[in-house]
């Protein structure tokens, strides 16, 4: 069950959500770049990277066929520049890539936090650190989640775990960025990304919508005053106050929490895993089912904000929680501040691109948590 | 095409004065924070001039540097986007091709244009973006306290080559112009230096051309200025002047390098095009 703090759901991901054409087996890249035109992106920059360059192929197909800007950039950092550019002027601006990419973007990326402009970041997420290699990671969540580039800022950060909310997530990310006035990621791996299966992700897509706002520096059409875009505060108690204000943002987004939950009422120990780890731990969450072990598995959706209130509720009541990532133990640190030490909690990882069969998680699990 | 004399109010004053000049319509009346003698103050006046010469005031997005022209958007009264160290072209590049409608420009120093950012010049010009570079060239950082940039001269005392640089240590200045004028998508590219009134006039005229460049649709336009820094070259403001004359235009040769823009035509094609913004 799919719980979300705020109601209603934003208009975009409405708008991604109907009408549901008949299922048709779709790779992740292709459903993450069909969400981006169908929520309505009117500008997308990239770069080549190996695992999420079918997101750049087919939008360089489609962005100009409807009319909008699809640019190949010279890197990475002339990608997120032209984001922040086109996201100042007052356009839905996206980019995709892939972890050493990304990397490239931070200092960019910290701008647009400054200047406080809405965009999207796709981060088709690979083993690490370097160059590492091309199979799939959640390596990057602390640099997703935790801010990732200079100065105190912070970004929606989305998880799809299937090739359906590779399709969906990027309308939510727009429409909770514009929100907010904040960049958000949507954090995915090179499995979900190369993965075909099943999902409603239509060929045919809404108009533009554009949203006029009054903070853009597009022209100043017939505007009485300038808009100046930038982040620039000389006098520390101007930037102080700026800051607070950030931080304020950062707090109201508190309420846009969502995650997902399976077998969690009666559950004693609960597994936490987002994106492709909560589909390989809810395997072994059932198996375990199956041999009478009350396992549960509670999947965040939003790793930015963090579900912690409904860790922190579920900590009082349960054995112990096991956290799974595909990494060295990142989000494990956010589950352990929510627990706050009301109960245990465990962390299994993997990294470089091992994943493990679930009859393994099943095994660590169950010695973690034997009675 | 309008000459300077256009801009002149010719309504008179309340009292006995004639005004003779003022300031462009789209620059503010903040006063400018730059040193006597730099050159800053020049550009920023010529290019206020320019926007309202064009009719562009409503449709500019200026781009702003990382360097001593940080507060450049302060100074005007159009839009403007506050770039990265470096990054203004591609910045510029994102908010012209979202609305080609627009006039964007970009304001560079030598340290952001030919060092930091010298990726994102090189493309945008080879891509032939309809967007104008002016390029302030005084050959240092100033702002960060006169450490030597990419294009110093070779002997150039600086802060970090303290006993004048050193061509086979750190390379020979970058010529930008005669760098870009090998890429198709340059549709204009001069260099002026700004040490004469005759010299601003000619940076005017190169001005017209590179906006007209994009406002036409033919590419890429960059005006490049030899510019002072009197402080950090620690000289007066008319010896700086005077070393522009005498040393730097051995090295930046004044003139066009490329010209695709066909000569003015009666009247600046950005005056007679629709008005209003996009969004």
């Amino acid at each position: 069950m799919i719980v979300t703090t705020r109601q209603p759901v934003s208009t975009s991901e409405r708008a991604v959500r109907t009408p549901a054409p008949a299922k048709r087996l779709v790779k992740g890249n292709e459903a993450l770049a069909l969400g981006a035109v169908a929520a309505g992106a009117e500008c997308f920059f990239g770069y080549p990277i190996t695992p999420q360059n079918e997101v750049p192929e087919i939008l360089s197909y489609w962005m100009p066929k409807l009319g909008r800007v699809f640019l190949q950039a010279e890197s990475e950092v002339a990608s997120i520049n032209m984001v922040y550019g086109a996201a100042a002027a007052g356009h839905r601006a996206m980019t995709s890539s892939s972890s050493p990419g990304i990397s490239l973007m931070m200092e960019g990326l910290s701008y647009i936090a400054g200047a406080r402009l809405p965009c999207v970041i796709a981060n088709v997420m690979r083993g690490g650190p370097g160059l590492g290699n091309i199979a799939p990671s959640q390596g990057d969540y602390f640099q997703a989640v935790k801010g990732g580039g200079h100065g105190d800022y912070r970004c929606i950060v989305l998880a799809p775990w299937n090739v359906q909310e590779m399709y969906e997530l990027p309308a939510l990310a727009f429409d909770l960025a514009e929100r907010y006035r904040m960049p958000a990621f949507v954090l995915t791996d090179a499995v979900l990304g190369s993965m075909l299966e099943p999902a409603r992700v239509p060929l045919e897509f809404p108009p533009l919508v554009r949203r006029e706002q009054d903070w853009t520096a597009c022209g100043r059409g017939n505007r009485a005053h300038k808009n100046v875009v930038h982040s620039l505060y000389l006098d520390p108690e101007v930037l102080s106050a700026k800051c607070e204000e950030l931080q304020a943002t950062y707090r109201r987004a508190a309420c846009e929490v969502r995650f997902d939950e399976r077998l969690i009422d009666d559950a004693q120990v609960v597994v936490v895993a987002f994106g492709i780890s909560a589909r390989l731990a809810l395997s072994a969450v059932s198996a375990l089912r199956r041999r009478g072990e009350k396992f549960g598995l509670l999947r965040p959706i939003t790793l930015f904000p963090f579900p912690s209130e409904r860790l922190s509720a579920l900590a009082k009541r349960v054995r112990g929680m096991m956290v799974f990532e595909l990494n060295s133990g990142q989000m494990v640190e956010d589950v352990r501040l929510a627990a706050n030490g009301a109960c245990p909690v465990e962390f299994f990882g993997k990294m470089g691109g091992v994943l493990p069969p679930p009859e393994e998680l099943v095994e660590v699990f169950s010695k973690r948590f034997a009675r | 095409m309008h000459s300077c004399a256009d801009n002149l109010v010719t309504d008179t004053p309340d009292d006995e004065f004639e005004c003779v000049a003022h300031r462009p319509n789209s620059m503010s009346d903040k006063p400018l924070h730059y040193c006597p003698g730099c050159t800053h103050g020049i550009i920023h006046r010529l290019v206020g001039e320019m926007v309202d010469e064009f009719g562009l005031l409503d449709r500019t997005v200026g781009i702003c540097p990382v360097g001593c022209a940080v507060f450049a958007y302060e100074y005007f009264e159009f839009d403007s986007i506050e770039a990265s160290h470096g990054r203004a072209p591609a910045v510029a590049t994102a908010v012209k091709r979202a609305d080609p409608r627009r006039f964007v420009f970009t304001y560079q120093g030598d340290g952001d244009l030919a060092a930091i950012g010298t990726a994102e010049t090189v493309h945008a010009a080879a891509r032939g973006e309809r967007i104008t570079v002016f390029f302030v060239n005084n050959g240092i950082y100033g702002m960060t306290g006169g450490q030597m940039a990419p294009t110093s001269l070779p002997g150039q005392k600086t802060t970090t080559s303290p006993g004048g640089r050193d061509p086979a240590l750190t390379g020979h200045p970058i010529a930008v112009c005669e760098m870009l004028s090998t890429l198709p998508g340059v549709a204009f590219a001069a260099r002026v230096p700004l040490t004469s009134p005759k010299n601003v006039n000619l940076a005017r005229r190169y001005m017209r051309k590179a906006i007209r460049a994009q406002l036409e649709n033919i590419g890429y336009g960059i005006v490049e200025f030899l510019s002072t820094c009197p402080v950090q070259w620690g000289l007066t403001p008319i010896a700086a002047m005077k070393h522009i004359d005498a040393d730097v235009i051995k090295v930046y040769p004044p003139g066009v390098f490329v010209d695709r823009v066909p000569d003015a035509r009666a009247a600046p094609v950005g005056a007679e095009t629709d008005a209003g913004s996009s969004t």
